[in-house]
């Protein structure tokens, strides 16, 4: 297991959970809860500086971007010129070429509008991005989006922030069977059980942020994700028996008195 | 004495009134902005943060001024 890291870009990370930073109570908390999560990139948003409250923390000095990758995120983007104006200034900010693209269609489900998100990846990869694709389950659009360059794909379980865990796990094993590209399941998780059916499906990894940050107790939901993760990765290398409708004894039937 | 003619600029959303001729680093360096952590944006255009010295603000420009915060 020392060598099983994830591949993302030419960049070998230990941890196969990625952390969100939205949600939290305070950014002490946000940084405790990634570091109990054993996560090495956490996703960040682009939003403006509070120009009259300057005093409110800032995120760069709770998590240090030296130790642990910042993957900006286009959150909140509705179209293509929006995601691509975040991306461009994240780039600004500190040279961040890996980046998360996120371009929403719908307010209220959070779905991906999968038209934009493709004409974005495209645009992005033409500037140089290493773009990782927030993206539908669905595996025609996946394969579109490795053709237009993706370096990751990033299927919903379900809607973000829902909690619901994997809708379509028929899906996912389709994509996870077409592409080398590390998939990665983002959004739509609920607990560390999720977490570990994704990598039982033979996902690169999994991305968390509001089953982390919403649970009762964020700390231990963080270590419950990474033993999820870990678990379910061990489980899909181990390889699982053969489903049978019938029952076979786990003790020998010789000797029987 | 000659009187200092002042301009208005829009930032992050608000307007501002500033004088005139005023240099697009001086600006920052009074609002104490921490360069290395936002990047900067003039009418829509990202501006290469060493070519700071060599912008005047002028009437009616639009600034932005971001950073990274929390985000899933």
């Amino acid at each position: 297991m020392v060598n099983d890291k994830l591949i993302v870009d030419k960049k070998k990370f230990n941890s196969r959970l990625i952390v969100g930073t939205g949600k939290y109570k305070s950014m002490v908390e946000c940084a405790k809860a990634i570091k109990l999560s054993g996560a090495e990139i956490v996703t960040v948003a682009v939003r403006r500086v509070n120009i009259s409250d300057k005093k409110k923390p800032l995120l760069m000095d709770y998590i240090d971007p030296k130790k642990i990758t910042y993957l900006p995120n286009t959150a909140g983007c509705f179209n293509s010129d929006e995601a691509l104006r975040t991306l461009r200034l994240a780039r600004e900010i500190g040279g961040w070429k890996l980046v998360k693209l996120e371009v929403l269609g719908d307010k209220k489900n959070l779905f991906p509008d999968m038209i934009e998100t493709l004409k974005s990846t495209e645009v992005l990869t033409k500037e140089g991005f290493r773009v990782m694709v927030y993206c539908n389950d669905d595996p025609l659009m996946a394969k579109r989006l490795e053709n237009v360059g993706a370096c990751a794909i990033m299927p919903l379980a379900a809607p973000i922030g829902s909690g619901l865990g994997i809708q379509n796990t028929t899906n996912i094993k389709i994509i996870r069977s077409q592409t080398k590209l590390p998939l990665i399941i983002d959004a739509g998780l609920g607990q560390a059980s999720d977490a570990a059916i994704a990598m039982e499906l033979g996902c690169d990894g999994v991305l968390a942020n509001t089953a982390i940050a919403k649970a009762k107790k964020p700390f231990q939901m963080a270590l419950a994700f990474r033993n999820g993760v870990i678990a379910g990765r061990q489980s899909y290398l181990a390889g699982r028996i053969e489903k049978s409708i019938y029952g076979s004894a786990s003790s020998p039937k010789t000797g029987i008195i | 004495m000659k009187k200092i003619k002042k301009i208005k600029i829009k930032l992050n959303g608000k307007f501002s009134t500033i004088n005139e001729n005023l240099s697009f680093s001086i600006f920052l360096k009074e609002l104490k902005i921490p360069l290395k952590k936002v990047a900067i944006e003039l009418n829509q255009e990202i501006i290469d943060k060493n070519n700071l010295k060599t912008i005047k603000l002028k009437n009616n420009d639009k600034i932005e001024i971001v950073h990274f915060i929390g985000g899933g």
